[in-house]
Formats: structure tokens, sequence, C-alpha cells
């Protein structure tokens, strides 16, 4: 298969059902459609950006995107290769090659284990022929190109702040090389400050290593940031997709100009101003 | 969760509970250990001319209706209760641990049919049947050994299980799955660490349990069998002669209260400083 006539990751008419307690005994069990019918895909080194409100099932599609969760129907293509397709043991070897960071700094790493092991274990079990010498020289290694010191290997997870724990987490899903990065809401549990850093490290990683991202977020204007295609998620579906850029100065869907007129901005004068100006709504 | 041993020595000596009923417990698992090699006097040695004895310089606590030192039998009851408490505990966590941790990873069908099981034999109190198992097999050290551990199995088994569902619903549980980890390795090295704590406070709990019940199994004659000397069984004994040494019934009765006392103080320290959220919900 040539892999750079086809996008890296494919989604077709993904559906996740959740089912729902009886509501009387001897009815059927309703069933609610966390995901339904979404479609999208990412070409190789693009960023691809998912907003919407809370629980409009932007952590289920990730989830279900990076095979955590069975989907009632549709497909999942990485590379071309359907993962639900696969048996579990493929599956599992196939990780390398997608991995994902979470939301939350606090309660995505084992407060058990030690930076080291905690960033070493993708590697220790989807490669486990690489040597213990090599698998900590390449967990100092990365821990660097995530700006972390090599001797952070030591510490335990408690030690570190959440910007740099959510840096732990980028380092771990980093480790294996993969071509793929899930990342659900990688920066709302972080300070905005700290919020700005974790972003720029991202955008750094992105185009030094030629990542592909799929990332998921309630806030506008990270994605705006960040990404170079956005899909609008409403109650389990897409209501738009489109290059970042046209999305937000030329939205289609109602629901997408309502949220794009929610976001605030850093200077309401200047932007009525600009606005005025007939300039596209929303540019800083 | 993860202070280091430092740390959790430091908020120990603070509790109370776990001071005391520390040292109560060092205390008789180190007098158990001396009884191994040593005791004051033979304890098979049967003495008849200084039976009844009140206490001396030589027998702190006088001797029984055989001429037998008390110091010594309780010492070696000791040794009988903590290795009775020792396996009776190890077989309870070692069978009930991994039905709850396989009960939480696999859920559904399976999860249902063991938690039932569990539920059937916690419906039964653990001493009567424990007297049934042993009345039914026979008296013994070991039966009594297989009827306690028997119950200490859903204890373990339902703890586990609860415990390991709250730590399979957190984050780093769905991380280890996407760097390509199974279920069983996810419980043996994720799981079970996690767990450890409200595991080994239960460990003390039920070994606390487990010598209260040795002690009853035997005093109804099921448990350990004569000549191998038991708390339950001096009570058993001195019972007939309360009135005419009652040394005989009170001091082992004090043993089995302060061994029991201390382990529970032991083991609610030990949750208090493993684990301060715990104790808030309580």
């Amino acid at each position: 298969m040539p892999a750079g006539s086809q996008p890296l990751l494919q989604v077709e008419d993904l559906v996740r059902e959740y089912r729902l307690p009886r509501e009387s005994l001897f009815g059927p069990p309703s069933r609610f459609r966390a995901v339904n019918c979404v479609s999208f895909s990412i070409e190789q080194g693009k960023s691809f950006g998912i907003v919407g409100e809370s629980g409009c099932g932007k952590s289920t599609l990730a989830r279900t995107v990076m095979g955590l969760e069975q989907p009632a129907s549709g497909r999942v293509l990485l590379e071309g290769q359907d993962i639900f397709d696969l048996p579990a043991r493929e599956l599992r070897s196939l990780r390398r090659k997608f991995q994902m960071v979470f939301q939350d700094p606090y309660g995505s790493l084992d407060p058990r284990f030690k930076v080291e092991r905690i960033v070493a274990e993708p590697l220790e079990v989807l490669l486990p022929n690489v040597s213990r010498s090599e698998r900590r020289e390449r967990v100092e290694e990365t821990l660097n190109s995530v700006g972390l010191k090599p001797t952070d290997a030591d510490r335990y997870p408690h030690e570190f702040s959440g910007g740099q724990r959510q840096r732990v987490a980028i380092a771990r899903a980093l480790i294996t090389e993969p071509s793929l990065i899930v990342a659900d809401e990688p920066v709302s549990a972080l300070d905005v400050s700290v919020q700005a850093q974790v972003l720029n490290l991202i955008m750094d990683l992105q185009t030094r290593r030629g990542l592909t991202f799929l990332f998921i977020s309630h806030d506008l204007s990270v994605v705006r940031h960040i990404t170079d295609e956005v899909a609008v998620m409403y109650a389990g579906e897409i209501l738009e997709t489109g290059p970042t850029h046209r999305v937000f100065s030329d939205p289609q869907h109602s629901y997408t100009k309502s949220l794009i007129s929610a976001v605030p901005y850093p200077d309401p004068r200047r932007c009525r101003r600009l606005r005025r100006a007939a300039r596209p709504a929303g540019a800083r | 969760m993860s202070e280091g041993f430092a740390e959790i020595w430091r908020m120990g000596l603070r509790n109370r509970g776990f001071v005391i009923g520390g040292v109560i417990t060092l205390l008789f698992v180190a007098l158990a250990a001396l009884a191994l090699i040593w005791t004051p006097y033979p304890v098979e040695e049967i003495v008849v001319a200084r039976r009844f004895q009140g206490i001396s310089s030589a027998h702190w606590l006088g001797t029984d209706q055989f001429g037998r030192d008390l110091v010594s039998l309780l010492m070696a009851g000791a040794v009988n209760s903590v290795a009775v408490a020792i396996v009776a505990v190890g077989l309870g966590v070692g069978i009930g641990v991994p039905l709850g941790a396989i009960a939480a990873a696999r859920q559904g069908w399976l999860d249902e049919i063991l938690m039932r099981a569990n539920d059937f034999a916690f419906a039964f109190p653990a001493l009567l049947s424990a007297v049934m198992i042993t009345a039914l097999a026979g008296p013994g050290a070991i039966n009594s050994i297989i009827a306690i551990g028997i119950f200490n199995i859903p204890v373990f088994a339902r703890l586990t299980r609860g415990a390991a569902l709250v730590v399979w619903k957190r984050e780093f549980i769905l991380a280890a799955r996407v760097a390509g980890k199974g279920p069983v390795r996810i419980s043996i090295e994720h799981i079970l660490p996690n767990i450890s704590s409200v595991l080994i406070v239960q460990i003390t709990i039920q070994f606390a349990l487990a010598i209260l019940a040795e002690a009853g199994l035997s005093y109804l004659g099921l448990g350990t069998q004569p000549p191998q000397p038991s708390w339950g069984k001096m009570l058993n004994e001195a019972q007939t002669l309360m009135f005419l040494a009652p040394q005989l019934a009170v001091f082992p009765g004090f043993a089995i209260a302060l061994t029991v006392l201390g382990l529970n103080l032991f083991g609610d320290g030990l949750r208090d400083v493993l684990d301060p959220r715990l104790r808030r919900e309580r």
C-alpha cells in the first residue's frame, strides 16, 4: 500500500452507543448515541481539531479512534488498516504507531511509577527487544525533547507541576515514535500561562517530527491556534468540517457561528473596529 | 500515595492507635518467634507436684492443672495463633485477591457469577460455618485453618473488586491500554500496587479475626488438638477450674483480648496513615 497517497487516519461512519438502564422491566433497554455517524480523515503531517461543548462526544470519539472503546458500527483506518478488524494482539503491536495524550495530567500518570517507568511503558510493552540501557537512553532523549531534564526520570509524578506532568505524558506518547498522536483536551487542566508553553511544545514537535495530530478541545482559541483543519461537533455529530481559517472566518452552520461568536476577544473594542472595517470576524 | 517509607513512618508515629497497636503486635509476634527457640519451661513437661501454683518468681503466671508453666504455654499458644492466622489469611488473600481482580478486570457475566458466589459465602455466619466444616471434616489444626481461610476468601475478593473497580476508572489505566498492556498485565502492574494499602489494612484486621476464630474453634474442641498448646484450648480447660484457679482462664483470655485489640488498633492506625481520605469518609 502506498502510504503517501492515502490519509494517515480515516474515520468512516463511526457510531458509538451506550446502553442506558431499562425504563420498564420488559421494554428493550434504550440506547444513547454518543458518537453518531462521524466521518473525517487526516492527512499525514497535518493537525486536525475537533471542537464542541462538554458532553458532545469528543472524548468518546477520541477513545474510540484509539481502539479503547468498541464502536457499534463504522471503521477506523490507520494507514488503510481497520483497527477493529485486527486481532487483539496485532492491534496491540500497532499501538506503536498511534499514541494518546490525556486530559488530566494528574490522573493519567500512575502515582506509583517513577517517570522513567511511565515514559518507558509503551516502549517496554510494544518494543520489548529494546535493551534496558537503550531504553533509559531513549527516555532521557525524549524527556529532553519535551523540555525536561534527564534526571527527572528518577522522580515521581507528584513531584512535578501540572505543565511538567503533561510534558511527561507527551514524552510517553512520543517514545515509540508514532505517526499519529490523539490529544484529548491536553491543556484544559492547565493554567493559562502553562497552556501556552505546552501548546508551543506540541506545535514545535509537530513541525520537527512531522507528527500528525488529532486534537480534541472545547477551547476554540486553542484549536484555532494549533490546527490545520477543524471539525465542529454537536450532540455526537459533526456539523461542519473544513480548513481552520475557513471555518473560523466563514462558518457555515448556525451552531458554529454561535460558538465562534461566544469566544471572548482579548480586546473587544479593537475587534469591533475591525469587524466594522469588514474584516473576517475574530481576526486578531 | 507514594510518599515513601519515611513519610509513612513519620505520620505513623503521630497516630496513637498505630503506635500502641504496633507495639502490642510487635510484642506478640516477638514472643511467638522467641517461643520457637526458647520457652522458660518445656511445654510438654508435666509435673503433677507443682500443679496449681500461684504467681511466683519461678513461674511468673503460675502453673496449670498438670503443673505446666503458664508463661511457656501462652508463648507456645502465640506460635499456634500466628501460624494459623498467617496460613488462613494467606489462603484468603491468595485466592480472594485474584478472584476479585479478575472480576473487576472482566466485568460482565464472570463478575456477576463470582460476586454472587461471594454473596452466597458471605450469607453464612463465618464462625458457625467454620464450626460446621471442622465438625464434618474432623477437628484439627489443619481443618480449622482451611475453615477460617475459606471465609477469608470472599472478604478479600469483594474488597479487591471494589477497590480495583475504582482504579480501573482512572485515566492511567487507559494510558496503560494505549501502551499496549492487556488486562492481566494491567491488573498486576497497575491495579494491585494501587490498592495495596487497602489490602494491607484488611490483612491486619483479618489477622485479628482469624486469631479470634481459631481461639473459638479450639475452645469448642474443634481446632488445635492437645497436647499442642492453644489459647482457646487453655480457656476450655480452665473453665471447669474457674473457682479453683481463676488465673488459668484470666491470662489466656487476656492474651487473646490484648492481641486482637492490638491488631485492630494497628490496622485502624495503618489505614489512617496509608489513606487519610478513607478515614474522613467513614
